[in-house]
Parts: C-alpha cells; sequence; structure tokens
C-alpha cells in the first residue's frame, strides 16, 4: 500500500467514505433493537422513580433494613474483591510466569465461576460450608461461621468475583518484558524488590481493572449468594434479595427505589475508579517518559 | 557477584517459585474445584438410580425442555443482533461510535433482579402495559414470554463482544477487495465476512448460551415460579433445594455443571485452533 503511486492519491481521497453497502440498515437494527430491549426497559426503572416524588423516595429508601442491606451488598462486595485481587493476583503471576502441570488445565479451570450457573455455584457451597458439611464441620468448632451469616456472603462473592481479576492482570504480566526484571535481579534486587518497583507498577491499572470488574459484579449478585447469606433482615439480607422480597409483597416503589440507589452509587463508583486508574496510568507513563 | 552465590539465588528462586505455584493451585482448588465437585458428589450421594429418578420426575423433565425452549429464542435473537452490531461498528465510521458500544455492554453492568424487576415495571400487572396486556389475555410476566425477554437482556452483549475486536483486528480489506471484483454487499458478506468470523461467532454463542441456560436472578423475577411451567432448570434447583430435597436439586444441578464443563472445553478448542480468540477475549471479555 505505501507504494501507491502518487496520482492516486487524489483519487482514493475522492472515495466515498463508506465503501461497504448496509450502513444505514445495519445501524438502524442496532439502535433499534438495543432501545427495545435494553433502553427502553432500563429507563422505566428512572421513571417509576421519578413519579414517586423526592421525600416519598428518600423515605422509601432510607429505612434502616433498606440501608443495612446496601451497606452489606456494597461492604461484602467491596471485601470480597479485595481478596480476590490478592488471590487474583498470585493465580494469575503462577498461570503467566511459571511452568507446571496440567497447566493449561489450570488455565481453563480459572473460568469456571463464569461458566457455572449461580444458582448452581450457591448450594455447592451452602453444602460445603453448612455445619454439617465437610468445611463447615471443621470450621464450625473453631468458632467460624461460615453459611447463614454475612462471611458466607463474602466467600460467594470470592468465587463469583476471581476470573475478573485474573483475566484482566494475566495478559499485562504475560508482556511484561522480563528482561527489566532480570536486569535488576543482576543488579542486586531482591524478589521482594523486583515485586513491589517493577512488577507491581505495571500490573497496578489492571489490578485495578480488576478489582472494579469484581466488585461491581459482585454488588449486584443473587444467585449464588441468597443460598449461603441465611437472609435474615439487618443482618445478612443483600440489597438484590430485597428487592425481590419488596416485589413480592407488591411494594413496587420500594423495590424501584432500592434498584435506583443501587445503580446510581455504583455508577458512581465505576466512575470514581474509572477516574483513578486514569490518574494512575497517566502517572505511570510520567515516570516512563 | 559470583557463580555460587548465583546459584544460591537461583535453587531459592526456584523454591519461592514453588511456594507461590502451589498456594495458587491450594486457592483454586479449595474456593473453585471442591465447590464444583461437590455437586456431582453431592447429586451421586444416594446412588445412581436416585439420580435418574431425580432427572427424568416429569416436572424436572418440564424445567428442561423450558430452559431449551428458552435459549434455543434467546440465543438467536442476540446473535442476529451481535453480528449486526459488530458489522455496524467495526466495517463503518461514524460519530458517537464508542458511546453506541460502551451501550451494548450496559446489561452487564445491572444486577440480574433488577434486569428481570425492569420487565415487571413495564409489563407486570402494575406495569405501563399491564392493564393493556391484561384486558387482552396476554401474559408476559409469570409466564414464558417474561422469562424470554430477560434472557434475551442479560445475554444481550455476548455475541457482539466477542465479535468486535475479532472483526476489528480483520479490517475492512477483504470486503472491499469483493465488491471492487463486483460482488454485491450481501455476497461479500456471506462469502468473505461470515467465514472470516465463523470461529469468534461460534465462541459468541457458546457463551451466550451457557448464560441463557443458567441465568437465575432475572429469570426468577419475572417467572412467579410455578412448577412445570415457568421453571427454569435453575428455578427447579432452587425449588428443590428449598423443600430439602438436596440430592434432586443436585441433580438437576450437576447437569448444569456438566453444561460448564462443555462450554469450557469447546472454548478452550476454540481458543487453540484460533488463537486471536484469546487476545479478542482478554481485551474485551471481562472489561466493559
Amino acid at each position: 500500500m505505501q507504494a501507491l503511486p502518487v496520482p492516486i492519491v487524489p483519487f482514493a481521497t475522492r472515495r466515498p467514505r463508506r465503501v461497504l453497502p448496509g450502513f444505514g440498515l445495519a445501524l438502524g437494527y442496532t439502535i433499534l433493537y438495543l432501545s427495545l430491549v435494553v433502553l427502553i426497559p432500563l429507563a422505566t426503572i428512572f421513571l417509576k422513580t421519578a413519579e414517586l416524588g423526592w421525600d416519598r423516595f428518600v423515605q422509601v429508601v432510607s429505612t434502616p433494613r433498606v440501608v443495612a442491606a446496601l451497606e452489606l451488598s456494597f461492604g461484602a462486595a467491596a471485601a470480597a474483591a479485595l481478596v480476590n485481587s490478592v488471590a487474583g493476583l498470585l493465580v494469575a503471576w503462577v498461570l503467566a510466569r511459571c511452568e507446571f502441570p496440567l497447566r493449561r488445565l489450570v488455565d481453563a479451570l480459572v473460568d469456571l465461576p463464569f461458566a457455572l450457573p449461580t444458582a448452581v455455584a450457591g448450594i455447592a457451597l451452602t453444602a460445603l460450608y453448612a455445619p454439617n458439611g465437610p468445611l463447615g464441620r471443621i470450621l464450625e468448632p473453631l468458632g467460624v461461621k461460615v453459611a447463614y451469616a454475612p462471611l458466607g456472603i463474602v466467600v460467594a462473592l470470592m468465587f463469583i468475583g476471581l476470573p475478573f481479576v485474573v483475566r484482566t492482570v494475566q495478559p499485562v504480566l504475560e508482556e511484561l518484558d522480563r528482561e527489566v526484571e532480570q536486569a535488576a535481579a543482576t543488579l542486586g534486587a531482591s524478589s521482594m524488590q523486583i515485586f513491589a518497583r517493577i512488577v507491581l507498577p505495571a500490573v497496578w491499572p489492571a489490578l485495578l481493572t480488576g478489582f472494579t470488574l469484581a466488585f461491581a459484579r459482585a454488588i449486584g449478585e443473587y444467585g449464588s449468594v441468597i443460598f449461603i447469606a441465611g437472609n435474615m433482615p439487618m443482618r445478612s439480607e443483600i440489597a438484590p434479595l430485597l428487592i425481590v422480597t419488596k416485589l413480592e409483597q407488591y411494594e413496587y416503589a420500594a423495590a424501584t427505589g432500592i434498584a435506583v440507589v443501587m445503580l446510581l452509587i455504583s455508577f458512581f463508583l465505576l466512575l470514581g475508579i474509572n477516574a483513578l486508574q486514569a490518574w494512575s496510568q497517566r502517572r505511570l507513563s510520567g515516570v516512563r517518559a | 557477584m559470583n557463580s555460587a552465590s548465583v546459584t544460591r539465588r537461583g535453587s531459592r528462586g526456584a523454591a519461592g517459585r514453588t511456594v507461590l505455584v502451589v498456594l495458587a493451585l491450594g486457592y483454586l482448588g479449595l474456593f473453585l474445584l471442591l465447590p464444583f465437585g461437590v455437586v456431582f458428589a453431592q447429586a451421586l450421594s444416594r446412588g445412581l438410580a436416585t439420580y435418574l429418578q431425580a432427572l427424568t420426575d416429569p416436572v424436572a423433565l418440564a424445567a428442561i425442555r423450558l430452559t431449551l425452549t428458552v435459549a434455543a429464542v434467546a440465543v438467536p435473537l442476540n446473535l442476529v443482533f451481535g453480528v449486526v452490531a459488530a458489522w455496524t461498528v467495526t466495517k463503518h465510521d461514524f460519530p458517537c461510535k464508542s458511546a453506541l458500544v460502551a451501550l451494548i455492554d450496559l446489561p452487564l453492568a445491572v444486577s440480574p433482579v433488577i434486569s428481570g424487576l425492569i420487565y415487571v415495571l413495564l409489563f407486570g400487572m402494575q406495569g405501563w402495559f399491564g392493564g393493556w396486556l391484561a384486558a387482552h389475555d396476554v401474559r408476559v410476566i409469570f409466564a414464558v414470554p417474561g422469562i424470554v425477554l430477560a434472557t434475551v437482556f442479560v445475554t444481550f452483549p455476548f455475541v457482539a463482544r466477542e465479535l468486535i475486536p475479532v472483526m476489528q483486528a480483520q479490517g475492512r480489506d477483504e470486503e472491499e477487495t469483493a465488491l471492487s471484483l463486483g460482488a454485491s454487499g450481501w455476497r461479500a458478506f456471506l462469502r468473505v465476512t461470515l467465514p472470516n468470523i465463523r470461529w469468534g461467532l461460534l465462541y459468541g454463542v457458546l457463551l451466550c448460551n451457557a448464560r441463557a441456560m443458567g441465568e437465575f436472578g432475572a429469570v426468577s423475577v419475572v417467572s412467579g415460579h410455578i412448577r412445570g411451567v415457568t421453571n427454569t432448570m435453575p428455578l427447579h434447583v432452587e425449588i428443590l433445594y428449598n423443600e430439602y430435597n438436596a440430592t434432586a436439586a443436585f441433580a438437576v444441578a450437576s447437569l448444569l455443571a456438566l453444561l460448564a464443563i462443555v462450554t469450557l472445553a469447546a472454548r478452550a478448542a476454540l481458543e487453540s485452533r484460533a488463537p486471536e480468540l484469546k487476545r479478542a477475549a482478554h481485551a474485551t471479555d471481562d472489561s466493559r
């Protein structure tokens, strides 16, 4: 292409910008289907809330039970995402840098939480951690109550969120230039120094992305949590479950109100974390430059 | 640094590596593999006869049939959308393209429960179209159409988001060549684009199908849990479990777990056949 003779160039610029046909139809269909399936249904939730009026909305979403559910959902999601950031970094590092038997199988296994239906994960975790389950039997005498307690929620969210961290960090680790680490090693840096000064700064933005994705997914998670949580109001009742409960009691205003608060908080959290990520990426490239 | 200290450092590094590998595998074994294994252990805990009985129960069979039906409607709808959306986004230039791509991913950011709730608000008895639907004796919520709608919503982005990076990487040259050689647009699509994206398409369909058959939260909100009528497999698992019929619950769950294995195995096979899929998947799969 670079060797094109000069006279062709004006002809090429005169060429209509869209060569491939079907643009109007394809764009129209895309926007129509997107609007019908996603945008219009999602908009109803905000319009329904607007019908409530501000005072009623605040009243509905500030009851102690709703506040407790929202705190639990966001708190458990943050705790699980933190654990997943550490564990996910470890797993990603091992998969990217170490050779061991069945590595490819283990690599595929990491995606299991993506493929396994959440309800199946939920009952399986409950069976494991219930007081008479194989793990619960060991943990219960030690005073660690997992199933039917807030800790169980975190364990379920750890299961759901792990692949998000591994799959965002692993490709960055695979592409990281190993010569820099080897150079640091020959200059006498310890493994800890290499990790803290070279590896961690390079994977930091990816790790933050992984954290965000795991966190966002965990906030709304329902199927894997409700079996293990115990679902006691004020103690182990997550916000999505409270939406379902309110719906079953025909309290549409409360259900919609909680949903709007969840959507708004997660939207602003994601926005904030994205800004933080952009900042750290800028800082990182600034250091490199 | 003399050579002795280099080897010492090297062997210490190797030991450290082994420790990390063991730690990582231990974590995966405990938190990923063990819950997975428990499904089958529990399902078969009362013998094969009980297992097969739970699966051939008429209500279980009705749930399996409904799950297959819902996937058979939802997956093709999102397949067609995915191809058209990816064609629009990757083969043409237009303003606000990245906004459109972001909107396609929107359902992934919404809690499954909220995905069900929005259809209740639209089509439920107190919903906007509820009165009209009731007057015309059309049931959407607590009926199969609602389940299909909720499933279409949650699986909406799956095919599009796998295809977009694949088609982006392939560019437009081949289609433009086909057109300049006199092929019609439709022919260029069928003979050039479609063969190029077949693996990516299969990959997206695979993931879309797994989610469609396994979806719980969104479907649970709109289904009404009518036994044998609006119960999908995941909902049937829940009902059995809550009735303290754990063995039967795990038996049905084991079918869904098998589906997960098949999905992962097919995914791995596709990735080894078309390595660009893995890269494309890494770029978009889990980032919105």
